[in-house]
């Protein structure tokens, strides 16, 4: 079986129509594996979102191709998407996107929800998934009665509770103070090495850099540099294997 | 359990002065219909309340006769022919029509006669409170209802009053035997009715027929029709649908009553829906949120679908607390509102039904959303 959790091949994105049409990728590979925390930068506009959603499988590519763990996204309807999504992905958002009604360990669940798990073994997995992001303490708070930090450990237990082969997240820290941010990416270091995921991390923040075992620098669409980053973790070749 | 009923409800009671506003929409709908309905089925019940409670198998009617009211007239010696057929246990004329009620202050005011013979098994008044009802075989003896006391000079047995200008006293006094036209109905004997009515004395308003308890009925319905000539026969139930048909459709009071029940539903719906689509609209970020993690799109319909049951159950509890308290105070007016177990249930169906139908533009709202859009908030 692929270690490659991701595989995307030859990405183009196009963007609008007409005049307002924008290449947003241009040909981008990437591959993402398990156990690595890849950082994704690059500047503003540069189409890092963009790969990020169709990594997601939120967009489908233009052209190229995209692979969730064996699944192909090309031609795939909504529905296909999100039911990749579903059993795949994991997603953490820079506005953390918690439901604002419903508890912290309520909203962890949810992942559970929409995948039919339910009953007590749901909600033992949901505490345990705050446990492991050190918030069991607060699994019966609201939202607005978390700091920013907490939502957005409640975010990533939420993202991982489903047990994703991938986790995907949108500047997870760049709401938060230094202290936090580097909490929040200790957790997704964690995730990624201790319990074998793979986990993106789009953002532009250079606090985080040290945390990545792989940074991939995209500009105009393009990936301009894709090289490791100073853990200490072992490496191994940093592109899929395409028909190997 | 699932959290969607749990997501749907923190939705709907987030916002309280929506919710209520939502309630409110639901309960005026609903009582709306029902009263509507309630007072289509008190209407149909109470325009046959006299065909409900004769002891007739079988109605001798002029031909065409549309109700039991109706002032037209059939010989009287059908009865003769009618009451030696085989299966027949009794054959009794009944005479009715309006009549001048004078009171003793001088006052005169229309009644409704229904007369018959009181020593055969013909229309007696039901429900006596006080006095008998045997008393009216006896000259110038009426029965009364004593809703009516006042609108007929009257305070209960001993009471006097002239009908057509004879000297009538009231010697039963009944309760509920209201009419629908608020015209007093006054029971009296047979050979009364047709001096208060004017009626022939070979001529009568209809013919109550009894069967033998083992008679074949429908042998003995064909039997009666080869009987009557120019009339008519009809079974107790074909006469009390041609009656309701008549003063429900043929009339418009129906039409009316049903026109208001709809403009119930049609408010009830766009205000539920209004609501329901504000409400989904504000939790767009959140159902996106959904999307965006992988859910289908049938979670998050149920999500909204439970929102619209939750609607429909709180409104119909709210609604039939109000409804049992409108049939109360208006059971012994003169247009009760009858709310049945059946009509509480079809309400019941109805509220959801327009509940979830309003929920369908929140639907349509929600099919829209791209997951995407979560990444950019």
């Amino acid at each position: 079986m692929s270690n490659y959790v991701i595989e995307a091949k030859s990405v183009e994105k196009t963007l609008g129509r007409g005049a307002g049409e924008v290449r947003a990728l241009r040909g981008v590979d990437l591959s993402l594996r398990r156990g690595e925390l890849t950082l994704l930068m690059g500047p503003s506009g540069s189409g890092k979102t963009t790969l990020l959603l169709v990594l997601g499988c939120m967009l489908t590519p233009t052209s190229g191709s995209v692979t969730v763990c064996g699944t192909s996204t090309s031609n795939a309807d909504r529905e296909k998407l999100a039911k990749i999504r579903r059993e795949h992905v994991g997603f953490v958002f820079q506005s953390y996107h918690l439901f604002p009604t419903m508890t912290a360990a309520q909203n962890v669940q949810l992942a559970l929800d929409i995948r039919h798990e339910r009953g007590a073994r749901a909600a033992k997995k949901s505490r345990a998934a705050l446990e492991m992001v050190g918030l069991e303490q607060k699994a019966d708070v609201l939202p607005g009665g978390l700091s920013g930090g907490e939502q957005q450990r409640v975010a990533i237990a939420r993202a991982l509770v489903a047990n994703p082969s991938v986790v995907l997240a949108d500047e997870p820290t760049s709401a938060l103070d230094g202290k936090n941010g580097q909490s929040i990416m200790r957790i997704l270091a964690d995730t990624a090495h201790e319990h074998d995921r793979a986990v993106l991390v789009v953002t532009h923040d250079p606090r985080v850099v040290p945390f990545g075992d792989r940074i991939v620098e995209i500009e105009d669409g393009l990936i301009v540099e894709d090289r490791w980053g100073k853990t200490d973790r072992p490496r191994m070749p940093r592109t899929a294997p395409f028909g190997a | 359990m699932s959290l969607t009923l749990t997501l749907a409800s923190r939705n709907l009671f987030h916002d309280r002065l929506r919710f209520v506003a939502t309630l409110i929409g639901i309960v005026f709908s609903v009582v709306l219909v029902m009263i509507q309905m309630g007072l289509f089925l008190g209407f149909g019940r109470m325009v046959t309340t006299m065909i409900d409670h004769a002891p007739a198998d079988l109605w001798i009617l002029p031909k065409g006769a549309k109700c039991f009211e109706d002032p037209s007239l059939i010989d009287v010696k059908v009865r003769d022919r009618v009451a030696s057929l085989e299966g027949i246990n009794s054959a009794v004329p009944l005479v009715i029509g309006f009549s001048d009620w004078r009171m003793e202050r001088g006052e005169v005011t229309p009644v409704f006669i229904v007369g018959a013979d009181q020593r055969d098994s013909g229309l007696q008044p039901w429900n006596i409170v006080e006095g008998n009802a045997q008393t009216l075989q006896q000259g110038g003896n009426v029965a009364v209802d004593r809703s009516y006391f006042e609108r007929l000079g009257v305070s209960g047995v001993g009471s006097t009053a002239e009908v057509r200008g004879r000297k009538v006293r009231v010697t039963a006094v009944t309760d509920g035997i209201r009419s629908f036209a608020t015209t007093p109905y006054v029971f009296v004997d047979m050979k009364n009715a047709r001096n208060y009515t004017g009626t022939p004395r070979d001529r009568a308003s209809s013919i109550l027929v009894q069967l033998k308890s083992d008679a074949d009925p429908e042998k003995a319905l064909s039997a009666v029709r080869a009987e009557v000539g120019d009339a008519e026969v009809l079974t107790a139930d074909e006469f009390r649908k041609r009656s309701r048909s008549f003063w429900l459709f043929g009339t418009g009071a129906g039409a009316a009553l049903f026109a208001g029940a709809l403009l119930g539903v049609i408010v009830g719906t766009v205000i539920v829906a209004q609501t329901l689509y504000s409400s989904t609209k504000d939790h767009l970020t959140e159902f996106a949120t959904l999307r965006a993690m992988g859910s289908s799109n049938a979670y998050i319909y149920s999500v909204i679908i439970y929102q619209a049951l939750l609607n429909a159950v709180i409104g119909f509890c709210i609604a039939a607390g109000i409804g049992s308290i409108v049939v109360q105070m208006t059971a012994k007016s003169a247009l009760p509102i009858v709310i049945t177990p059946w009509l509480m249930a079809a309400l019941f169906v109805l509220t959801v039904v327009m509940c979830v139908a309003s929920g369908i533009g929140a639907i349509i709202r929600v099919v829209r959303i791209d997951p995407a859009t979560v990444f950019m908030r």
